[in-house]
C-alpha cells in the first residue's frame, strides 16, 4: 500500500461523514487555538516587560543605600531613608576595571511650577552627564545636563516628556523657566519618551545638575543611587563583587550587614522573566486541558468508526490487507483529523492573539516555534489517541468481522 | 491444485469443544468448478475458511499451489489471500462509498501491485465479470444486486488468483439474477479455466458446478461428478 493509496483511503473516510469529522476536530481546534493564543499572549507580555527593563539601561548595577534583606525582593522601603552613599564613593568605584560609565544620582520629589502657573509634583533627580549614557536617555530637543552645568552648579533643568506635557502642553519648553522647590531653573532640554517600567515612570521626571540638587534643592551631600553600567554582561558579577569590597572598606561596615545594596539589572530582569514564564506555563497548562479533551473526542470517534466499519475491516483483511495495512489506515485517519484540527487551531489562535493585541494592548507574538509545536502536538495526539482504536481494528478476526451485523 | 489432507478443525468454546471438521480429505484440480454443499452447521463454512486461508486447521494439511497453508501466521495468510485467493460473499461486501473501479482494484493495492499496472488489470477483470462499462465509475451502492455481485466477482479475479471461493453468492439475489451470477462463474470456468469453489446449501445452485462435494456433520458424505450440470443460457447474460 503506497502513501498515495493511504491518503486516498483517509480522504474518503474523513469526507464520508463531514459533520461528524468536523465536530470531532472542533475539540482539537479549540485546544490548539487556545494554547497558541495563551502562549503568544504570555510571550508578548514577557517581551514587553523585557524591553522596558532593558530600556532602563543594559548591563546596569544599581547601588542604593540601606540593606535589602535577602528574599525581601527588589522593592525597598528604605531607599533614600538612610544616607550612606557619598560623592567620594563614586570616585572610589571609578577605579574598578570593566566599568563603562558611573552615574551618581540624588532623587527627591518636588513641586514644579511653570510660568503659566500650571504645576505638577514630580521626581527630580540630580545627575551628572554620565546619567545619559548609563540610563539610555536622549534629548528630544535641547541638550542634557553637561559636566559644565555640574561644575558651575547651574540652575538648569531637563524635563521628561510627561512633565513637559503636563506643564507646557504642546509648547516647546526649551528656554523657558520653571520653579522647582521655589528655585528658578532654566529648561535646557526635553527627553525622548521611554515608556513606563513597572513602578517607575522615567518620563515623569525632571533632571537637574547633581551639585545644584545637593547644594540648593535638597541641602545635603548624600546620594540616593549610584548607577554603574558595565562594559560587558560577563563582567557584571566581577564588577559587582569589586564594588561591594570597595564600599565595605570605605564605609568600614560589617560585611554581614552592609549599609548599601547592589542590585543588578539582570536580577530584576530574571525575576520578572520568571514571573512571566510561570504565567505563560500556567496559561498553556490550562489550555492543554482542552487539548486533552479534544484528543479523547478523537479516540471516541475512532472507536465508533472501527465498530461501524467492522465488516469493511473483515473484507479488507479477506482480500489481503495485513494487520499493518489496517492499523495504518485508522491511525492515519486519526492523525489526519488532528492535524486538520491543528491547522485550524493555529489559525484560530492567531486570530485570537491578534484580537487580544488590538484590544488589550499586549504586543502578542505567534512564534514559528509555537506553530510547529502545535502541529507536532496535534500529530502526536492523533497517534496517541488513534493507536488504541487502530490496534483494535487490526486485531479483528476476519471471519468474525465479516459475520458482524 | 489444492490438496486437503485429513483436515480436522475443533473449536474450543465456553461449553466445551466442538468438532466442526472431522478428517476431511479431497483434491481439487486446476480449472475445476466444484460445489461444496451441505446444510447449515455441516462444517462447510469452516471448510471455506480453511480453504480461503482465513483460518487454520487444528490438524491436517491444506496445500495450495504446493504450499502448506494450514499453520501459517496471520500476516503470511494475508499475503496468500491477496495473491492466490479471490472471495465472493453472499452480501457482496463492497465499499459503498467507493467507485466500482476502486472496489475492484482494492486487492491490487494490498497486493503491492504498482499503480501503473492497476488500471489494465482492473479493466480486464471488469470485462471478464461482464459488468457494463457505463457502470465502472458509479459508486457501488448505486448498482443493482446482480451488478454488485459481478463487481465482487471482478474484485475476486483482479489479482489472477489460483482459486475463487464463492460463499453463497446467490443467497441475497432473486432466482433470475442468481442465474446470471452463476452463469458468470460458468463462463469464467469454461473460457478462462478459472478454478472455482462454490459453497451453498441449495442443491439447485450446486448443480451448476461440474463436481459436488456433499458435506454433513463435518465429514464428506459424497464427492461426485455432476452429470446433469445446469447450463446457464449465455444469451441472457
Amino acid at each position: 500500500m503506497t502513501i498515495h493509496d493511504l491518503a486516498q483511503e483517509t480522504y474518503g473516510a474523513i469526507t464520508v461523514n463531514k459533520v461528524r469529522s468536523g465536530l470531532t476536530i472542533l475539540g482539537i481546534v479549540i485546544g490548539i487555538g487556545s494554547v497558541i493564543a495563551m502562549v503568544s499572549i504570555g510571550q508578548g507580555a514577557s517581551a514587553t516587560v523585557q524591553s522596558s527593563i532593558e530600556g532602563l539601561g543594559s548591563n546596569l548595577l544599581t547601588v542604593v543605600p540601606g540593606f535589602l534583606q535577602p528574599g525581601r525582593g527588589i522593592v525597598s522601603a528604605g531607599r533614600g531613608s538612610s544616607q550612606t552613599l557619598k560623592n567620594e564613593d563614586v570616585d572610589a568605584l571609578r577605579s574598578i576595571p570593566g566599568i563603562a560609565h558611573i552615574s551618581a544620582e540624588l532623587q527627591r520629589r518636588f513641586q514644579i511650577v511653570s510660568p503659566a502657573g500650571t504645576n505638577t509634583n514630580s521626581t527630580v533627580i540630580g545627575v551628572t552627564s554620565e546619567y545619559a549614557d548609563v540610563r539610555n536617555v536622549t534629548p528630544e530637543s535641547g541638550v542634557f545636563i553637561t559636566d559644565a552645568h555640574v561644575r558651575s552648579m547651574g540652575r538648569v533643568a531637563v524635563l521628561g516628556p510627561t512633565v513637559a506635557h503636563d506643564l507646557f502642553a504642546d509648547q516647546d519648553p526649551v528656554g523657558k523657566t520653571v520653579r522647582i522647590n521655589k528655585v528658578n531653573m532654566k529648561i535646557i532640554g526635553v527627553l525622548k519618551t521611554k515608556g513606563s517600567a513597572g513602578f517607575f515612570n522615567p518620563d515623569d521626571t525632571v533632571f537637574v545638575p547633581l551639585s545644584t540638587m545637593q547644594k540648593i534643592l535638597a541641602g545635603d551631600d548624600f546620594l540616593s543611587t549610584i548607577a554603574i553600567s558595565v562594559e560587558t554582561k560577563d563582567a557584571m558579577p566581577d564588577v559587582q563583587d569589586a564594588a561591594t569590597t570597595i564600599l565595605l572598606q570605605k564605609h568600614r561596615v560589617d560585611p554581614t550587614s552592609p549599609d548599601f545594596s547592589i542590585v543588578s539589572q539582570a536580577d530584576i530582569l530574571g525575576t520578572l522573566t520568571q514571573v512571566t514564564n510561570t504565567f505563560t506555563i500556567f496559561l498553556a497548562a490550562v489550555a492543554s486541558i482542552s487539548l486533552l479533551v479534544g484528543g479523547i473526542g478523537i479516540m471516541n470517534m475512532m472507536l465508533t468508526t472501527v465498530t461501524e466499519r467492522t465488516r469493511e475491516i473483515g473484507l479488507r483483511k479477506a482480500i489481503g490487507a495485513t494487520r499493518r495495512d489496517i492499523s495504518m489506515q485508522f491511525l492515519s485517519e486519526a492523525v489526519a483529523l488532528t492535524v486538520l484540527g491543528g491547522a485550524a487551531g493555529v489559525a484560530l489562535g492567531w486570530l485570537a492573539s491578534f484580537v487580544v493585541s488590538q484590544f488589550a494592548g499586549i504586543a502578542t507574538s505567534v512564534s514559528l516555534f509555537s506553530v510547529l509545536l502545535a502541529f507536532g502536538v496535534s500529530g502526536a495526539i492523533g497517534i496517541a489517541f488513534g493507536y488504541y482504536p487502530a490496534r483494535r481494528a487490526a486485531g479483528l478476526n476476519p471471519i468474525e468481522a465479516l459475520r458482524y451485523e | 491444485m489444492i490438496e486437503v489432507k485429513n483436515v480436522t478443525k475443533v473449536y474450543e468454546g465456553a461449553g466445551g469443544s466442538t468438532l466442526a471438521l472431522n478428517d476431511v480429505s479431497f483434491d481439487i484440480n486446476d480449472g475445476e468448478f466444484v460445489a461444496i454443499m451441505g446444510p447449515s452447521g455441516s462444517g462447510k463454512s469452516t471448510l471455506m475458511h480453511i480453504l480461503g486461508c482465513l483460518d487454520t486447521a487444528t490438524s491436517g494439511q491444506c496445500v495450495l499451489e504446493g504450499k502448506d497453508v494450514s499453520q501459517l501466521s496471520d500476516d503470511a495468510l494475508a499475503h496468500i489471500r491477496s495473491s492466490e485467493i479471490g472471495f465472493v460473499f453472499q452480501s457482496f461486501n463492497l465499499l459503498s462509498r467507493a467507485s466500482v473501479f476502486r472496489n475492484v482494484s482494492l486487492p491490487l493495492i494490498y497486493g503491492g501491485i504498482a499503480p501503473t499496472e492497476r488500471d489494465g488489470k482492473t479493466k480486464a477483470a471488469l470485462i471478464s465479470a461482464g459488468l457494463p462499462e457505463d457502470r465502472w465509475y458509479h459508486l457501488s451502492n448505486q448498482l443493482s444486486g446482480g451488478q454488485m455481485q459481478r463487481v465482487a466477482i471482478a474484485r475476486s479475479l483482479v489479482n489472477d488468483p489460483a482459486l475463487i471461493l464463492a460463499d453463497e453468492p446467490t443467497g441475497n439475489l432473486d432466482t433470475k439474477t442468481g442465474e446470471i451470477v452463476l452463469g458468470t462463474f460458468q463462463n469464467l470456468n469454461e473460457k478462462e479455466r478459472r478454478t472455482i469453489i462454490l459453497i451453498t446449501h441449495e442443491p439447485y445452485v450446486a448443480e451448476h458446478a461440474d463436481r459436488i462435494i456433499h458435506i454433513k456433520d463435518g465429514a464428506i458424505l459424497e464427492d461426485v461428478k455432476n452429470h446433469k450440470k445446469r447450463k446457464v443460457n449465455h444469451a441472457h447474460l
